[in-house]
């Protein structure tokens, strides 16, 4: 071999990410589904057994899915495949990157395993994706070895309130830690509890070091233009698509609006005629709030 | 000069970062209306190419910059750009612009566990540093077809008249060279005759 395959993996990890941008990645529970957002143009699928608004109304431990399921929908498409393990179940994980699965979602959307410790990312070969809510809990997954991360928003609820909050919340993080003089950085990170190597390249480069998608209550062309338009750098939609009235319609017209988020008359154009958005459920109306799992 | 940048998905702002670096002045393609502007060379970054390809077709700027490749439009494709170019894909029964003749294979290292960083000898530029993520290489080229670099007996660039396709990511690296080489041409693409 003329080269180290192991060598640089988190940066080949990272990397994945940066192709994923400007793109929609869609919650499938069949390989049927899969095939209908890949023609709609959704730039990786995530595989599940029940998307989040399900999950909810099941109730119950929600587990990772059968490998053989992931494995269908893996045959099905040719674009990356993710799946979700529960947040601390570092052995679902070893499954998913025995199955050869592209991205790990450690997801507070399943029922977590550990109510205090996240998987040790750094001990993969395989990239994970991490919800978080505000720049601290984004550097402590990126800390734990996450090479991606997303807003968590309220999956399942089509109410798109709570990742606006969480973009929000990362970005005006973000622009303290660029303001800040450079002997201040050391109080910000024991704030923030997270390394103080990640609050500096924060400080100096104005970013995440890895790159950072919206996610959760995502439901209609408009969302995810909004959180485009916020500082995301692409979507996921979870339950927003296939519980929608004309899931490729709808799903085709998410992926215009992320491309020409600055466009409103494509959006207004996109819009029309999607048929019933999913009904969705207001977040104070829930009884669980999934965006307080594993902080 | 000016340089194009296909906008629609992928990892295009990181060919900008490289053109800022090199002061080369670039615009955006996102929708039709971004063709009527004026550039005199292409980059097709990595990403999707089921989405870029589907995008390009559906915001209608397949067509006329299908017809400026073939009309000598220097172009710089990347991972997912080769596929754009490849004129039949092994493995996949989509076509997209197909003015470029040779066989590709998508994914040909297998998925993100596949993906890997080498450096490898790049005509006449010496030893270049080469990212590739979930990767095509080359399997079939026709005449006509230069080989630019290769690893482990795969071609993985090539160049053929004013269109150069790479399977790995230049963009991901700190190295400018191949980025010089192309817009060489950009600013000289009259030499092109077809």
């Amino acid at each position: 071999m003329a080269w180290n395959k192991e060598n640089n993996r988190y940066e080949l990890n990272k990397n994945l990410a940066q192709m994923l941008k400007g793109g929609v990645i869609m919650d499938v529970t069949t390989p049927e589904q899969a095939k209908i957002a890949e023609d709609a143009g959704a730039c990786a699928v995530m595989a599940l057994e029940r998307i989040p608004a399900d999950i909810r109304a099941a109730g119950g431990v929600a587990r990772m899915s059968d490998p053989k399921m992931i494995k269908g929908i893996q045959e099905a498409v040719s674009v990356p495949v993710m799946a979700k393990c529960r947040i601390g179940h570092f052995v679902e994980a070893q499954i998913l990157e025995a199955i050869d699965i592209d991205y790990i979602d450690e997801s507070e959307v399943l029922s977590p395993a550990d109510d205090v410790y996240h998987i040790d990312k750094t001990r993969f070969k395989v990239p994970f994706v991490c919800g978080a809510k505000d720049l601290g809990e984004a550097l402590r997954r990126i800390a734990e070895g996450a090479s991606m991360i997303r807003t968590k928003g309220e999956p399942g609820t089509g109410d798109v309130v709570q990742a606006v909050s969480h973009m929000r919340k990362v970005n005006s993080g973000i622009s303290r830690l660029v303001s800040l003089r450079g002997d201040e950085l050391y109080e910000a990170a024991k704030e923030l509890q997270v390394p103080y190597d990640l609050v500096e390249y924060v400080h100096v480069n104005g970013k995440l070091p890895v790159v950072n998608f919206a996610a959760g209550g995502v439901a209609t062309p408009a969302d995810a233009a909004l959180m485009m338009q916020l500082g995301a750098e692409g979507v996921f939609v979870g339950s927003g698509i296939f519980k929608s009235g004309n899931p490729a319609k709808r799903a085709a017209a998410i992926v215009k609006a992320v491309t020409n988020y600055q466009d409103p008359d494509m959006i207004a154009e996109l819009s029309e005629d999607l048929g019933e958005a999913m009904v969705g459920i207001n977040e104070e109306e829930i009884k669980l709030l999934m965006a307080e799992r594993g902080k | 000069m000016t340089a194009a940048v296909l906008a629609v998905q992928g990892a295009f702002a990181e060919h900008e970062q490289k053109l800022d670096e090199l002061g080369i002045n670039h615009i955006e393609l996102r929708e039709r209306a971004d063709l009527d502007r004026d550039f005199d060379a292409l980059i097709l970054p990595g990403g999707e190419s089921t989405v870029q390809g589907k995008l390009l077709r559906e915001l209608g700027m397949f067509d006329a910059l299908k017809d400026r490749i073939q009309h000598g439009l220097p172009v710089l494709a990347t991972c997912a750009g080769m596929i754009l170019l490849a004129e039949s894909i092994e493995n996949d029964d989509r076509q997209y612009f197909a003015t470029l003749p040779v066989t590709v294979r998508r994914n040909a290292y297998g998925r993100q566990l596949g993906s890997f960083f080498t450096e490898a000898e790049y005509d006449g530029l010496g030893k270049v540093p080469q990212t590739y993520i979930r990767a095509p290489f080359v399997t079939n080229v026709s005449d006509g077809v230069e080989v630019l670099s290769e690893v482990d007996g795969h071609i993985t660039a090539v160049r053929y008249k004013n269109q150069t396709a790479l399977a790995f990511h230049p963009e991901l690296s700190g190295d400018l060279r191949i980025y010089r080489d192309f817009l060489r041409q950009g600013q000289d693409s009259s030499q092109f005759h077809l």
